[in-house]
Formats: structure tokens, C-alpha cells, sequence
């Protein structure tokens, strides 16, 4: 019980403990509005070779033409104003690798959120972004002798193209959709990850991105590639102050599994109520690859992220684990999809959305199973939990499925925290807050269990703080 | 001052009076029995007392050790110290019966002081170990799947674990075979004590075999019409409730 305080302790990440910022004073700045000259400032600022500002512009033209995806999401998407938004903002181009040497301001940032705690306690590694760029880069140094590589996308791009280049823009085409061409045409930040073969990382890497400015656009850009045999976990976290102005975060994520290879990438989503947070994620699985999405989705405005897995290989499994809390004035638009490509290849999904007061959650999910193949399984599960009236929560699953033995199960439920439960636990001696947040907790706890330690200990304390907030 | 008393108590639901002016006094180190025919206002009395928003208090008061808790949320009771043992306890899925009994313990603590994880199971094992309960138990989802014995064990556990000052135990009795009426009983007895009070609110005779009470109450249409020893339990019990109405209801009118 102990250990589990101290966990406790070592990540006080909650809603209203990011929603401070600093004075903005940026070396480098893209100007407000996206046009050609915008993304050529970019790669020029980055010194990037031709092959990328190409990338950039046919990804810029894609973006210009695609139609925002309003005819089945959300109209709230009509509010994001492309031309007011800043595209890149940054103190420098080369993340410190000791915290001494992060500008004052931003250290104090990351320090306020915890990080280099955490560090010292339970990670390999860590990269934390502020706006456009990494202020701070470091990965424990017998990690860097066996191999493996954790850079920024930039550095990534720069120094191991040869790694890298492949695999770039492969498991998530620029025209997947709107936002992913977005994100390729303004990419800046992010992970690039390589784990050679065989290597086994046993702490996670983690990511912390820290948007700081108002009316910015955070793009980060992140790869992962885990050679045969291989295994990783990543970890990534977010926070943003509370703006009167949208802010808008439109990531692109590529994991790459190679053959027998695992890859575990958690995210627990905690931006403020004005950030549009729009991200595009997939993994590749090859033969007994197995690529494993943990996805918590508790802040933001507008939230639409489908993490995906392409199982390429056979036997590769995918799974998406996830859940969704939707506030008054949020919406959790996120689901899952499992395209299977081979034999004998399953995929599991199970999502849990919470909505409170007016909150939304929205859940799609699409499996893909074509008709040639043999002996491939999925398990969709998808629960959903209402809190008051007012809430609405939508469940829109798509499975298509041909051919020989191939199995699909999917269970869907629907339920509510009802007053008497909340009277009963009240009795006890709990107030409505507590009492709501046991329900929540209580109503995720199966699927918590699947977690880390540590981020399940702070996912219960962010349900905590989110149900004592919703009670008036 | 050592009561808990409730004085003209009138109470409505949709503007169809339940309690009609009802008056009962608890001193503490007693057990009382409330009994009545359905309908007659029961368990309506044991939710306001506790706290439940669904109803109309039109006038009257409940003083908890001479402290009014009429109007409090039903948390600020429990922390006064009024336990209610539901006759139906909800089910709370997810939340294991160890954790909902220490989140109750937590939230009578002040605030930055946390509850010493070691002595608490110590103290639950105890308490799970004379109500006859599985240690498994701790884990399972509170009330979740739970038989209905299993429910009222449940109920008993939470109350010893809570040590309120007044209980008030609403048909406890109801779902119970023998064997588990016998050990819910033992688990009642064992808290009886000069510091706490007890109403226990029954349909039948059967459970005051087990859990002897020193005043028996009948309630009719709302309010009490006779009270006397546990006798009157028993000739309730032969005679029927036709009886009450005809000797105490028909009289006063």
C-alpha cells in the first residue's frame, strides 16, 4: 500500500495543475496563418533536406483540398480557423540533455507537471516538448550502447534517414485524411524511436507535450519502430493552460512492429477544455508482432482519435484499450480500427466512454476482415456509462468479415449511475463527488487493471478531480 | 441528550402524506422494534432519516443527540453517526467491498490523514471472520451477484466497520434463510452496547427471536399506535394486523 502511495506522489498531474503558463518569447516563429511560405519557413528553420520541404508542399496541397470531414463528425470542426493559428513556435532547435540547460521558464514548466521526477523514478527516457520543439531529450546511456535510438523527428529525419526514411508516411499515408496531411505538411517534434533487434526495453520511454502559447498549433510527428524481436513502451502525456482561443493538436503516430516484435504506446490525453485535439494513429504488425494501444482520453474540447492496427503479419495481434471522459462542453469522439490482413491474426478492442452533465461520447470503431483470410478473431466490447440525463453517448461500429473460421464478437452496453446508487454510497458517509468517482473508477476498473501502475494511478486521480468538479 | 429523537414528524411524497406526525424517541443502549403492515410508512421513515431527497418533509425534526440533521445531506448524517441497513443495498459494480468500506472510513477523516491500510484489513478480517464471511469476499464487487443474504451480511459488516451511534436496520430480516438470520442476528447483538441505539424495522416477529428488542412500536397509516414490551411482537404475531387496527386504530378514531 506504501509503494502505491509514493506512486501517487511521484505523478500529480490533474486538470487544473497545468493550467498555468509563461510569458511567450520564441526565437523562432512561423507568423499566424498557413500558406506555402509557412512550411518553407519551417523546413528552412529545421534545415531539412529537399526531400522533406517536397513531402511538406504536396502534404500542404492535399490538406487545402481535403474537405473538413463534417459530413459524419462533429460541426464544432467549422470553429477551427486555419488562418488564425500559429504553426511554429520554438526557443531553439537542439533539446538540452541535462534539465540544467532548459531555459529557466520551461524547466519550470515540466518541473511544475513533475516530470524530471518521474524520470529519476520509473523511466528510460523522456522527451519533453514545449510548443514546437523539445526543450529537453535524454534516454538512459546503456540504452544509447545497445542501440536504440530516441530522438526528435527532426534529428530522426536528419541523422538516420536510413532508418527512418521507410517507414516515414508508410503506415499513415499523407492523405489519410485532413489531419494527417496537416500534421505532414506542419510536422515538427515528436519521437523518433528505433529498438534494435532483440532489445527489450523494461522501463517505458515517456513524452510530455506542453503547449504554452495561445492560438498555436501543436504538429508533433512520431515513429516507432521495434525491430524483430524487440519491446517497447511508450508513454505520452499533455497538458495545455486554459485559453479563451481554441488551440488546436493534430499528431500523426506510426509504430512499426517487426516481425515477433511488441510495441505498448499509452497515452493519457489531459489537454484543457479549448484544444481541438485531432490525432491520427496507427500501428503495422508483422508476423507475431503484436502492437497494443492504451489510449485515455480525459481533457480537451473536441477529441477525434481512432488508433488503428494493420495486421500485416500472421499471427500479429492489435489491441486498442481505451477510455473516454466526456465533461459538459467536451466531446470524446474515439473508437478503434483493426484491419486484418492475414491469417490467423486477432484483435481486441475494448472502449469505455463516461459522459457527464452535457459531455458526449462518441465511440467508432471499424474491423476489417476481407474474404481470403482464415482463422482471424476480433473481440470489440464497448461500455458506456452515463452520468445524469443530459448525457449522450453514440456507438457507431463497422465490422466487415468474409471468409473461412474467421470469428467477430462485439458486446455493447449501455448503463447509468443512478441516484439511489449515488444515495447508498452517500449513506456511507461519501460525499456526491466521491461517491460519483467511485462509480466511474469502479466502472473502469477491469480495464485499469490492464494498465501500468503508474498511469492507472493517475488516471484515478484525474477521474477523481474531474467528478469532483462536475458536482454543482 | 443521548437520543435520537424524532418529534412530529409529517412527511409526503407527490403530495400524498406518508408520516403522520410521528413521534419516537431512542435513547442509546436500546433496541427498539418498529413493526407495521406494508405500505404503512416503514421505510419511508428509515430514507428521511438518512437523508433521501425524494421526500417532503412538511414539518416536524430529527435530533441526532439532541443535533438536528432534518435537511442535511444524507453524508453529513452518516458522519453524525446514523447508519442505515438497506433492504435492498445497491449494487456498486467495480468497487470491491474492501475499497467502498475504506473509502467510507477515509471520508470521517480529517483532510491530509490517511487510514493505516494494515489495521484496517486487520479490523475487517476480524469483523468478516464473526460474520462468517469469506476473506475472498474483500475483493468481489460490492453487492454485486450477491445473493441476498449475502447483500444483508454485507450491510451488518459495513455497519460494524462504521461503529455509528444509532442503527437503523430496515427489513434486514427480509431474504434471509435461518442460518443467515441467525448469524446477521449474532452480528447485531455483538454491537449492542450503551453507546448505541437500534431500530429495527420488521415485517415479522422472526428476527426478534434473535435480536431481542426492549420496546416493540406498530406502526399504522403513518404513526405510531401502540408501543409496549416484546410480548407485543408476539401477540402481533398471532393475532395479525387486523388485530392492531381493530384494538388501537378503530378506538382512537
Amino acid at each position: 500500500m506504501s509503494e502505491l502511495t509514493e506512486q501517487d506522489e511521484a505523478i500529480q498531474v490533474d486538470t487544473e495543475k497545468g493550467n498555468f503558463k509563461y510569458p511567450e518569447n520564441y526565437e523562432f516563429d512561423a507568423g499566424i496563418g498557413l500558406n506555402e511560405e509557412t512550411v518553407r519557413y519551417i523546413s528552412k528553420v529545421k534545415e531539412e533536406d529537399p526531400w522533406i520541404l517536397d513531402f511538406r508542399l504536396k502534404a500542404l496541397e492535399i490538406f487545402n483540398k481535403k474537405p473538413m470531414p463534417t459530413q459524419w463528425a462533429d460541426k464544432d470542426l467549422e470553429n477551427i480557423h486555419f488562418d488564425e493559428i500559429r504553426y511554429y513556435l520554438s526557443k531553439g532547435q537542439v533539446p538540452a540533455r541535462s534539465w540544467d540547460d532548459v531555459p529557466d521558464d520551461v524547466k519550470e514548466t515540466f518541473e511544475r507537471l513533475g516530470i524530471p521526477e518521474q524520470e529519476r523514478k520509473f523511466l528510460a527516457g523522456v522527451e519533453a516538448q514545449f510548443d514546437s520543439e523539445a526543450s529537453y531529450s535524454r534516454m538512459k546511456e546503456d540504452l544509447e550502447k545497445e542501440g536504440v535510438i530516441f530522438v526528435g523527428s527532426t534529428e530522426g529525419l536528419a541523422k538516420y534517414p536510413e532508418i527512418f526514411k521507410p517507414y516515414f508516411g508508410k503506415v499513415i499515408p499523407t492523405a489519410d485524411n485532413k489531419f494527417s496531411a496537416l500534421n505532414s505538411a506542419t510536422f515538427s517534434g515528436g519521437s523518433f524511436i528505433y529498438v534494435p533487434k532483440g532489445v527489450k526495453l523494461k522501463q517505458p520511454l515517456q513524452a510530455y507535450f506542453r503547449i504554452n502559447a495561445e492560438n498555436f498549433g501543436q504538429f508533433e510527428r512520431t515513429l516507432i519502430i521495434a525491430d524483430e524481436g524487440a519491446e517497447i513502451t511508450y508513454m505520452e502525456g499533455c497538458t495545455a493552460p486554459k485559453f479563451e482561443t481554441a488551440t488546436l493538436h493534430s499528431a500523426v503516430v506510426e509504430l512499426v512492429a517487426l516481425k515477433g516484435a511488441k510495441i505498448q504506446y499509452i497515452t493519457v490525453q489531459n489537454w484543457s477544455s479549448n484544444v481541438f485535439n485531432l490525432v491520427t494513429k496507427r500501428g503495422m504488425a508483422d508476423e507475431g508482432a503484436e502492437v497494443k494501444w492504451i489510449d485515455c482520453n480525459i481533457g480537451s474540447r473536441l477529441t477525434m482519435k481512432y488508433p488503428g492496427v494493420v495486421l500485416k503479419g500472421k499471427g500479429a495481434r492489435g489491441e486498442v484499450l481505451s477510455i473516454a471522459l466526456a465533461n459538459d462542453g467536451q466531446h470524446q469522439d474515439t473508437g478503434a480500427k483493426m484491419m486484418h490482413l492475414a491469417d490467423n491474426t486477432t484483435s481486441n478492442i475494448i472502449s469505455k466512454s463516461i459522459s457527464i452533465g452535457k459531455g458526449r461520447s462518441t465511440y467508432r470503431g471499424q474491423v476489417h476482415m476481407p474474404k481470403h483470410l482464415r482463422n482471424c478473431k476480433n473481440n470489440t466490447e464497448c461500455d458506456a456509462l452515463l452520468i445524469n440525463t443530459n448525457s449522450r453517448t453514440d456507438t457507431y461500429p463497422a465490422i466487415t468479415t468474409r471468409g473461412q473460421n474467421n470469428t467477430v464478437q462485439h458486446e455493447a452496453s449501455v448503463s447509468k449511475v443512478s441516484a439511489e446508487q449515488i444515495f447508498y454510497m452517500m449513506q456511507r458517509g461519501l460525499s456526491e463527488g466521491e461517491a460519483m468517482s467511485l462509480a466511474v473508477n469502479g466502472f473502469v476498473n477491469d480495464l485499469m487493471k490492464a494498465f501500468p501502475m503508474e498511469y492507472s494511478v493517475e488516471l484515478k486521480r484525474l477521474i477523481d478531480m474531474e467528478m469532483e468538479g462536475s458536482v454543482g | 441528550m443521548n437520543t435520537l429523537e424524532i418529534k412530529n414528524l409529517n412527511v409526503s411524497i407527490d403530495g400524498q402524506a406518508i408520516l403522520k406526525d410521528f413521534s419516537l424517541t431512542i435513547p442509546k443502549g436500546e433496541v427498539h422494534a418498529l413493526m407495521g403492515p406494508n405500505g404503512t410508512g416503514k421505510s419511508t421513515l428509515a430514507k428521511v432519516m438518512a437523508g433521501h431527497e425524494d421526500y417532503t418533509v412538511e414539518s416536524g425534526e430529527i435530533l441526532l443527540d439532541g443535533e438536528s440533521i432534518l435537511g442535511k445531506e444524507a453524508d453529513e448524517i452518516s458522519h453524525a453517526g446514523l447508519f442505515l441497513a438497506f433492504q435492498y443495498p445497491m449494487e456498486i459494480p467495480g468497487v470491491s467491498i474492501a475499497n467502498f468500506i475504506r473509502a467510507a472510513r477515509q471520508a470521517r477523516l480529517p483532510e491530509g490523514e490517511d487510514i493505516n491500510a494494515v489495521e484496517y484489513y486487520k479490523e475487517l478480517y476480524a469483523q468478516m471472520d464473526s460474520l462468517k464471511m469469506d476473506r475472498k469476499f474483500t475483493a468481489r464487487s460490492l453487492n454485486e451477484g450477491f445473493s441476498g443474504g449475502e447483500k444483508k451480511r454485507c450491510e451488518i459488516l459495513q455497519m460494524a466497520m462504521l461503529s455509528p451511534k444509532y442503527c437503523v436496520m430496515d427489513e434486514t430480516d427480509s431474504g434471509l434463510d435461518i442460518d443467515a438470520l441467525r448469524i446477521v442476528s449474532e452480528g447485531v447483538n455483538h454491537m449492542r452496547s450503551d453507546e448505541r441505539g437500534f431500530l429495527v424495522i420488521t415485517h415479522y416477529q422472526r428476527l426478534l427471536d434473535y435480536i431481542v428488542p426492549d420496546v416493540v412500536h406498530v406502526m399504522f397509516d403513518g404513526r405510531i399506535v401502540h408501543s409496549g414490551d416484546k410480548e407485543l411482537a408476539k401477540e402481533l404475531e398471532s393475532k395479525g394486523y387486523d388485530w392492531v387496527k381493530d384494538e388501537f386504530v378503530s378506538a382512537s378514531a
